[in-house]
């Protein structure tokens, strides 16, 4: 097995926030939005760098949303950041005609997604925002798993024309894939060869996957781990070979089992080569005020969960 | 190159102009049996105004506009006027109007870029977030030290959409001095009158609270009254404030059993109707 370190834990916001800052030094094109979260998007570095540059929009999503697809016309390339769930449910409305229907090059930078957001609990923990922005034609979808990821995903994106919306969260976790990494939209990466089943994750849950792995192969169960960036468009190929060998997969995520990866992944599987599916994700419910590893914990989101659903999903082989 | 325009606009000439879009507005939603005719004919004066002598165009049609006046539609259910201005702009041949809501077209009921018509740059319909989409190609403008003007139509009623306070607060806020934001003040909606729907209040007194210069243009279906009112907009550009200007214009201008009420919001006229609406409005430019 390939053995992944984690070289210190950080939040990917950081990420984010350091990707940006490249940027800014980088692509003079790149504008950056914020709607009053400076601090917590990170992006204090590009406001004190290129103050010309950024835009501060007080708490009005939807205007900053508007605004950030104005901006495009004339060449710029907006950048826009608050938490996940205003930047997506919120603002839905504004995405889809001024955005995406509009084919804007806007980039929807969005944070403490997901459980992991902790204490302040289900009003701000979206898990629901995948599925809503797959589901707009043309939207590019991408959850990243670390610190390193996240950096050079917000790097990426600023080369690509058209809308993306980047999904990132708020703890400090895990930064175990390659500094300085060359992030390739779209493609999928195997983290793991094996035989006996395929974990695809996306976000936080990746590095769970690993350790499930670890913890698997010691039960002499081979587990393929593969992680799955960008959602949308999902890396067919990548999952299609995984289980033409495995015949099994466990799908995880930090995101309701509606509308999220599993469900991408199901279709390409029913469409394709009908294999059984796991889904280590939320059941269609709303989460709560606690630590994030507590909640992590209740809601079935870690290495012990998918393990269990590793051994559920072979058994159905 | 942008085009500059006349000094002395050719009023009789406009006004040949706007009564034949009245029928290409009218034509366009007779055949189809929808769209929406009563703003439509409305604004008809006001963007024969803008189009033909107000906005500073480039000869060709490029989404990003540098180095050009750029207007936004945010009432996009108003597409019938804007569509036969574009054309009779030379923005695209006037023969596709007769492509109107028809499955296929460049002229969706509400405009698009998804289809790639010349003149959008970007869709409306959903009602409130013109000003928005406005303020952002208003900033870009300034970052490329590009001197030209964002030119912005709202209806009335739409300002009940909240997002468009959140707009007018940030522009105002944050200096959006090269954006002039005219509102087709015709007091009425889907319905009934704004003041029974949902009152508007003192639109003057809300935009001068937020800190907007504010322009009334009392007969906003008058070209003259346009050309005066927006040259007075023009001049208060580039001192800080965004500018508003109250268009007053009564909904279904220039067909009398379609103005002053709501009724021709959103219908089309029937066969007889129109044919009592195009009388009133005899063809003069050639219809498409």
């Amino acid at each position: 097995m390939k053995k992944y370190i984690d070289t210190g834990k950080k939040d990917t916001r950081s990420g984010f926030g350091d990707g940006l800052t490249e940027l800014g030094k980088s692509n003079k094109n790149v504008v950056a939005l914020c709607a009053d979260l400076i601090g917590s998007l990170k992006m204090d570095d590009f406001k004190k760098n290129h103050p010309e540059r950024f835009f501060q929009i007080g708490i009005a999503e939807a205007n900053m949303i508007g605004i950030a697809a104005g901006m495009t016309i004339g060449g710029k390339i907006p950048f826009t950041g608050t938490f996940a769930n205003f930047s997506t449910g919120r603002v839905y409305d504004q995405i889809r005609q001024s955005i995406a229907y509009s084919g804007k090059n806007v980039k929807i930078c969005a944070s403490h997604a997901g459980l992991t957001l902790g204490e302040d609990g289900a009003t701000h923990q979206i898990l629901e925002d995948i599925g809503l922005m797959k589901m707009l034609p043309g939207m590019t979808v991408i959850n990243t798993c670390d610190y390193n990821q996240t950096k050079a995903a917000t790097i990426a994106i600023a080369s690509y024309n058209g809308p993306v919306y980047l999904r990132f969260g708020r703890p400090k976790v895990a930064n175990f894939t390659p500094e300085n990494q060359i992030f390739e939209i779209g493609k999928a990466l195997k983290l793991q060869e094996g035989k006996d089943v395929t974990i695809v994750a996306t976000g936080h849950l990746v590095w769970e996957a690993l350790q499930a792995a670890e913890t698997l192969n010691e039960q002499g169960i081979s587990a393929e781990v593969i992680n799955i960036h960008t959602i949308k468009p999902l890396d067919d190929e990548a999952i299609l070979n995984s289980v033409s060998k495995t015949r099994c997969i466990v799908t995880a995520e930090e995101h309701n089992f509606l509308g999220g990866l599993g469900e991408s992944v199901a279709r390409v599987l029913a469409t394709n080569n009908p294999t059984p599916q796991e889904f280590v994700a939320t059941q269609d419910t709303f989460g709560e005020s606690g630590t994030p590893e507590q909640l992590m914990e209740k809601y079935g989101l870690n290495a012990n969960a998918i393990c269990k659903a590793v051994l559920k999903v072979i058994d159905r082989k | 190159m942008t085009q500059k325009k006349n000094n002395m606009p050719d009023i009789n000439h406009l006004n040949d102009l706007v009564v034949q879009v009245r029928r290409d507005i009218l034509r366009q939603v007779h055949k189809v049996n929808s769209g929406h005719p009563g703003g439509s004919l409305g604004c008809a004066e006001f963007f024969v105004a803008l189009y033909q002598e107000i906005l500073e165009q480039n000869l060709s049609f490029d989404m990003d506009g540098k180095d050009e006046d750029l207007f936004f539609l945010s009432n996009g259910h108003i597409s019938p006027v804007f569509y036969s201005v574009l054309a009779r702009s030379g923005y695209f041949p006037i023969k596709e109007l007769k492509t109107f809501r028809l499955l296929n077209t460049r002229l969706q009921g509400h405009p698009t870029t998804h289809e790639g018509l010349p003149g959008i740059r970007i869709a409306s319909g959903s009602l409130g977030q013109g000003i928005s989409a406005s303020i952002g190609a208003a900033q870009t403008k300034k970052l490329n030290n590009d001197s030209h003007l964002i030119y912005t139509l709202c209806g009335d009623g739409e300002l009940q959409e909240g997002q468009n306070w959140e707009a007018i607060m940030y522009a105002a806020g944050k200096n959006i001095d090269n954006l002039i934001v005219t509102i087709d003040y015709n007091k009425q909606q889907i319905d009934g009158a704004t003041d029974t729907v949902l009152p508007l209040g003192d639109l003057r007194a809300k935009f001068e609270a937020f800190n907007w210069e504010v322009i009334d243009i009392e007969n906003g279906n008058d070209l003259e009254a346009i050309f005066s009112g927006m040259k007075l907009a023009k001049e208060k550009t580039g001192k800080g404030k965004p500018i508003c200007v109250l268009l007053h214009t009564v909904m279904g201008n220039g067909v009398d059993f379609m103005m002053h009420t709501h009724a021709w919001h959103g219908k089309a006229p029937n066969d007889e109707q129109l044919e009592n609406a195009l009388a009133q409005n005899p063809e003069t430019l050639g219809d498409y």
